[in-house]
C-alpha cells in the first residue's frame, strides 16, 4: 500500500468507528497529538495530586480524612492508566516524566491555583472533577483504544470525587454563616478556573479540527463548557448559594444560560507558568521524585539480586 | 534529574473479577519484580475489589499476531457459516434443540 492509501484506509476505519490499536498503521501526526494530550492528561492527574494532599492530615474528621485519602489515591492510579495508553504509543515514562519535570509538558491550569481553605476541598470535587467528568465522559468513545479503555476505568471512578465535593458543600452551605461564607467564596474562586478547563475558545483552538475528524475529540470545547455551566446553575442554586457570575442568565432563543466572557488573558498567562502555584507545584513533583529515587534503585537492586540468586 | 536510572521493566496485568471467571487483560504498569508488580497491581487495578486473582506477565514476553496480515490470517474463518447453529434450516415446531 502507498502512503495516501494507507491514510484513506485509516481515516475509513475511524469514521467506521472501528478502533484504532497500538500496533495499527496511524499518520505520525495523529500519534503525536495523542502523545500529547495523553500525557498532558496523566501529568494533571498526578500534580492534581498535590493541591488537595495537602489538605488531608487538617480534613475535619476521619470520615472526610479517609474519603480525600481513596480520592487522591484514585488520582494516582488515573495518572498511571493514561502513562500507560501513552506508552503504547512508543514514549517512555521516564521520557514523559522528564518533560514534566523541566516544565517542557503542560498539565491543567487549574493545579495552579491555591487551596486555602477547606471549602476548597468542596469546590474542586464538585467543579474540578465535574470538568473533568463532562471532558473525559466523551473520551470513552476517542478512536485510540488504550486510551479509550483507560478513561472507561478513569469515569467509573470520578462519580465518587464529585459526589463526595458537593457534599462538602451542602454541609457548609447549611452550616453557620461563616461555613456558608466560606463555601460561596470557595465557589467564586473556582468558577472561572474550573470553566477554563475545557480549554480555548473554539475560535481560537487550531486542533480541534483536525481532533474531531479523528474522532480523538467528540465534543468541542465550547459545547462541552456549556453544556457544564448549564447543569452546575441548577446545583448552584440547589446548594443556596449566589451565582458567582452576575451575567449567568437563562437564553430562552439559544436553551442555554449566557454568561461572561471569561478571562482569557489570565488563562494564557497561567499557561505560560506565570499563575498563583506554577513554580510550588514543579517543585513539589520534583522534589517527591528526587526523594523517592533512593526506593527505585532499593528495589532494582533487590530484584536483581534474586534474579541471580535464582539463577545460582 | 534522574534519568540516567534504568526504568523498571513493564508488565501486563490480567485480573479474575470473580470465581468462575477468565483473568481479563486489565492494563500495564511498571515494576522491578513479578512480586513488586502484582502488589502494584493490587493497588493500581482492584481498589473496589475488582478482583480475586491477579496474573502478571511481563510484557515483552506476549507474542502477538500481526495486525498487518489479519485480513488474510483470519480469513479460513469467514465462509464457514455451516459452523453457526443459525445456518440450519429447520421446522418451528422441532422442540428442545
Ligand atoms: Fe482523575
Ligand atoms: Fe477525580
Amino acid at each position: 500500500m502507498t502512503q495516501v492509501s494507507f491514510e484513506a484506509s485509516f481515516q475509513k476505519k475511524i469514521d467506521e468507528e472501528i478502533m484504532i490499536e497500538p500496533q495499527d498503521y496511524m499518520p505520525d501526526e495523529y500519534r503525536k497529538t495523542l502523545i500529547r494530550q495523553i500525557s498532558q492528561h496523566a501529568h494533571s492527574e498526578i500534580v492534581g495530586m498535590l493541591p488537595e494532599a495537602n489538605w488531608i492530615t487538617r480534613a475535619p474528621s476521619l470520615r472526610r480524612k479517609a474519603v480525600l485519602l481513596a480520592k487522591v489515591q484514585d488520582e494516582g492510579g488515573h495518572g498511571l492508566y493514561l502513562y500507560s495508553a501513552a506508552e503504547t504509543l512508543g514514549i517512555t515514562r521516564d521520557q514523559m516524566l522528564h518533560q514534566l519535570h523541566t516544565g517542557v509538558a503542560k498539565y491543567s491550569s487549574i493545579f495552579n491555583y491555591p487551596t486555602i481553605t477547606w471549602a476548597d476541598m468542596g469546590a474542586i470535587g464538585w467543579l474540578v472533577d465535574g470538568a473533568a467528568i463532562m471532558n473525559q465522559v466523551p473520551l470513552c468513545r476517542t478512536s485510540y483504544g488504550p486510551y479509550a479503555r483507560a478513561m472507561v476505568r478513569v469515569c467509573k471512578e470520578e462519580s465518587f470525587h464529585q459526589r463526595q465535593g458537593f457534599e462538602i458543600m451542602l454541609n457548609l452551605s447549611k452550616g453557620t454563616p461563616v461555613q456558608k461564607q466560606m463555601a460561596q467564596d470557595a465557589l467564586n474562586r473556582w468558577w472561572a478556573p474550573a470553566l477554563m478547563m475545557f480549554g480555548p475558545l473554539d475560535a481560537v483552538s487550531p486542533n480541534t479540527a483536525k481532533s474531531m475528524e479523528w474522532r480523538i475529540k467528540r465534543f468541542t470545547n465550547d459545547e462541552l463548557r456549556q453544556r457544564f455551566i448549564d447543569v452546575t446553575v441548577d446545583q448552584i442554586r440547589l446548594l443556596g448559594l449566589a451565582l458567582p457570575d452576575e451575567n449567568i442568565k437563562w437564553n430562552e432563543e439559544r436553551g442555554h444560560y449566557d454568561s461572561s466572557e471569561l478571562n482569557w488573558d489570565e488563562f494564557w498567562n497561567v499557561v505560560k507558568g506565570n499563575g498563583p502555584c506554577n513554580k510550588e507545584r514543579l517543585a513539589t513533583r520534583v522534589k517527591a521524585w528526587e526523594d523517592g529515587a533512593w526506593v527505585r534503585e532499593a528495589a532494582s537492586a533487590y530484584a536483581e539480586k534474586r534474579k541471580t540468586k535464582k539463577a545460582a | 534529574m534522574s534519568n540516567e536510572h534504568k526504568e523498571w521493566p513493564l508488565w501486563e496485568v490480567f485480573i479474575r473479577s470473580k470465581a468462575g471467571l477468565d483473568h481479563k487483560h486489565a492494563g500495564s504498569l511498571h515494576a522491578a519484580d513479578a512480586q513488586m508488580a502484582i502488589e502494584n497491581a493490587r493497588d493500581v487495578y482492584t481498589r473496589r475489589m475488582e478482583g480475586i486473582s491477579i496474573w502478571v506477565v511481563e510484557s515483552k514476553h506476549i507474542h502477538a499476531s500481526n495486525p498487518e496480515e489479519a485480513d488474510a490470517f483470519f480469513d479460513p474463518a469467514q465462509d464457514k457459516i455451516y459452523r453457526h447453529p443459525t445456518f440450519y434450516n429447520l421446522p418451528d415446531e422441532l422442540k428442545h434443540m
